[in-house]
């Protein structure tokens, strides 16, 4: 007797709808019994997790700000990999942005320079990361190098430079020798939308892009190509389309998403350059790519469903004194629960009785 | 069924809050934010035993809660925000990367006291704290010169900022009393805690003569390697004689539970006032492990360097100072260096040969 997962012959979209649904529920019971097996009441730590941090502003800003970077880089990638483009390096991207623009903040700092200083850090931040992301795409279409292992190993360039410059050159002349820049002045600083609170333009920003990727995926003849290009290589190339120019393009779009995504998170949570600005946004952002089936619409949902669990992993350790591994546990099985409910529309489980033959080679 | 979903919100709502609002009354809560996991040992531990020590001598009066794991970028704003949101009146945040986001939410909770440990930037509800380390070391500098047959010493440094350099000029001019041509080597691991990375910087540093090893970062991996090699080495943070019972000269011991102790009981009588403590061998916070494995003659040496420094009657940056370029330090303290210039130390002494990391 033998357990296979088959494909199915065609897509269910009823399931492919109540899937996540039933994914949440399936995490929702097992963390009950884990709640309850730690000597909690599980409805009250569901509720902390789910329901208290949407239902004050406070929390509800904090889930914003850390959806911001995951959506923005998220939505890059997810054009990268539609058109079978693995940029895995988005980490990179999103440090080398934020290096390029405060550049422009260490030098004006304690000048007289105006409000131009923040759009213009914006714009570098998005170029920087841009001409990072560019390196392994060149790389790809001139010398077929894989993008997935140069993409990677640039992460790991950028993380040094950037320790470099706020060691050395950068360094706060009057910051104790510590490795960080001068705190940025108030004109190469992203401002909060709500006075006393941390929401910030990135926001509005990470919508814009949002809603454009909806666009260019949906309305426009380059999302088409990107699409044809993923999906059915051999069908671009009949029609014209030009893979390794999309490649490039992509690529290009990640990066700027990516290095804007960091330079805002430098110039606007942050405030200063350090090195540990991102715990691992360009990695996470990968997750929220697939959990929202590369669709701009549901990144934008999964990046904001992620955040709440850590808001809300946060306020369950203060609150109920829930440890850390277990709220990083609660991240791990709904993850697991997701995608194990997602293969299951395209696959389903069936038992074959009498398998056919009994040796496939040596065992 | 919207009105049941409402309802069952709103249960849930009041449960939740029931059980926020039971425990808070009277007791003072205290709130902590932990760069590591807890663990066994290093730097997060010792935060904790401290804690434990000040829930101890409070037992009803206090509740305390700590976030642990909390990276040292954008995201320990929100973190130290939430304790200041769950009515926690006082809270310590332990590592240097929190200093600017602890200021902001200073700046916000004006109620609420502040603890921020190794930084330099404070406010009228925001105290500093932190340890002499340097004392600790100077001890041991002395204890290598003397248990060294090579002349070399190796040094796992994590990175280059004032407490780390100070640490290393504290160690040679300890040393150099003892062997006034005694080496160092230093390998900077960049990191506090990687115990991979750390056992390979002192198989590197005895490879390369170093017959004692010290350490500036957190894991015993240094002392095991140390241990395998028949060498000797020194403790970081920890007692971490259980990692190298043959190898361990003795160790620099983070204490912090006196001074949670007095800052809660300040708290507690309505005394808190922003301060900035920098407290060493006197005042018990940096506290030497048991001297081990070496001779009577040696031990006896350290302790009498020890008492001498409790007593203050040396002081490990006694002028002249002579910086690597041979030039005599500016001395502001009268007989040695003040705080002001240990505190932002960027310089070696005369006797090392290497050169400190983006200077």
């Amino acid at each position: 007797m033998q357990l296979v997962l088959e494909k199915r012959a065609e897509r269910s979209s009823t399931i492919a709808l109540v899937s996540p649904l039933i994914a949440i529920g399936l995490t929702l019971v097992t963390m009950s019994i884990l709640f309850a097996m730690l000597g909690k009441n599980p409805i009250s730590a569901l509720a902390v997790y789910f329901i208290h941090p949407l239902v004050d502003s406070y929390s509800l800003q904090e889930i914003a700000v850390k959806a911001t970077p995951l959506v923005m880089i998220a939505i890059g990638l997810s054009l990268c990999y539609l058109a079978n483009a693995w940029n895995i390096g988005a980490e990179g991207q999103f440090l080398i942005g934020a290096v390029a623009g405060s550049w422009l903040a260490v030098k004006t700092n304690g000048t007289e320079a105006g409000p131009w200083v923040l759009p213009a850090m914006l714009l570098l931040g998005a170029i920087g990361g841009a001409l990072y992301a560019l390196i392994p795409a060149i790389c790809k279409v001139r010398f077929g190098a894989s993008e997935i292992l140069t993409s990677l190993m640039l992460v790991y360039v950028a993380d040094l430079l950037l320790d470099y410059l706020v060691r050395g050159p950068w360094r706060d002349p009057k910051g104790f020798n510590f490795p960080t820049t001068a705190e940025f002045d108030p004109v190469a600083t992203v401002p909060v939308l709500i006075e006393g609170g941390r929401l910030h333009l990135g926001g509005v920003i990470a919508l814009i892009v949002v809603l454009a990727g909806a666009v260019l995926l949906g309305k426009t003849i380059k999302g088409f190509e990107i699409r044809v290009v993923g999906a059915a290589p051999r069908a671009a190339r009949f029609g014209g389309f030009n893979s390794n120019q999309l490649i490039l393009l992509t690529f290009a779009i990640s990066g700027a998403l990516a290095g804007m995504a960091g330079i805002i998170e430098v110039a606007g949570p942050v405030g200063h350059l350090q090195p540990g600005i991102s715990p691992g946004y360009g990695f996470t952002a990968i997750i929220v790519a697939f959990l929202g089936r590369l669709n701009p619409v549901g990144i934008l949902i999964a990046g904001l469903f992620l955040a709440l669990t850590f808001i809300g992993g946060e306020q369950a350790q203060i609150a109920m004194k829930i440890p850390l591994d277990v709220t990083k546990v609660f991240q791990g099985i709904l993850l697991f629960f997701v995608l194990a409910c997602d293969s299951l529309i395209l696959y389903r489980f069936k038992l074959i009785f009498a398998s056919p033959k009994v040796s496939r080679g040596a065992h | 069924m919207r009105k049941i979903l409402v309802a069952a919100t709103a249960a849930i709502l009041a449960t939740g809050a029931g059980l926020l609002s039971a425990s808070a009354a009277d007791k003072l809560k205290i709130g902590f934010i932990y760069l590591g996991p807890v663990g066994d040992l290093g730097w997060t531990y010792q935060h904790d035993l401290a804690r434990l020590a000040m829930v101890k001598e409070f037992g009803d009066k206090v509740e305390t809660t700590f976030l642990e794991n909390v990276s040292e970028g954008p995201d320990s704003e929100r973190s130290i925000e939430q304790l200041a949101r769950a009515g926690n009146k006082l809270i310590f945040t332990t590592s240097f990367g929190y200093m600017e986001p602890t200021l902001k939410v200073a700046k916000k909770y004006p109620n609420v006291h502040f603890e921020h440990a190794t930084g330099y930037k404070r406010d009228k509800n925001m105290s500093t704290y932190s340890g002499r380390f340097y004392e600790g070391r100077y001890i041991q500098g002395v204890i290598a010169a003397k248990m060294s047959k090579s002349g070399v010493l190796g040094y796992i440094a994590s990175f280059p900022i004032p407490e780390v350099v100070s640490g290393i000029n504290a160690t040679m001019l300890g040393a150099q009393t003892i062997n006034p041509n005694i080496k160092i080597k230093i390998i900077w691991a960049n990191t506090w805690f990687d115990p991979g990375k750390e056992a390979d910087a002192a198989k590197a540093l005895i490879d390369q003569g170093a017959d004692i090893i010290m350490q500036h970062t957190d894991s015993p991996a240094a002392m095991q390697v140390a241990a395998e090699r028949g060498k000797l080495a020194f403790g970081q943070d920890s007692e971490m004689i259980k990692f190298g019972p043959k190898t361990q000269l003795t160790s620099i011991m983070n204490n912090w539970g006196p001074y949670y102790i007095e800052r809660v009981k300040a708290e507690l009588d309505g005394t808190w006032k922003s301060e900035d403590f920098w407290g060493g061998l006197k005042s018990k916070l940096v506290v030497m492990a048991p001297y081990t494995n070496m001779p009577d003659d040696v031990k006896k040496l350290a302790e009498e360097t020890e008492a001498a420094i409790t007593e203050g009657k040396l002081q490990p940056f006694k002028c002249p100072v002579i910086g690597q370029d041979g030039k005599e330090v500016e001395c502001k303290g009268g007989t040695h260096l003040d705080d002001g210039q240990v505190l932002g130390m960027n310089f070696y002494v005369k006797g090392i040969d290497e050169k400190i990391p983006g200077k």
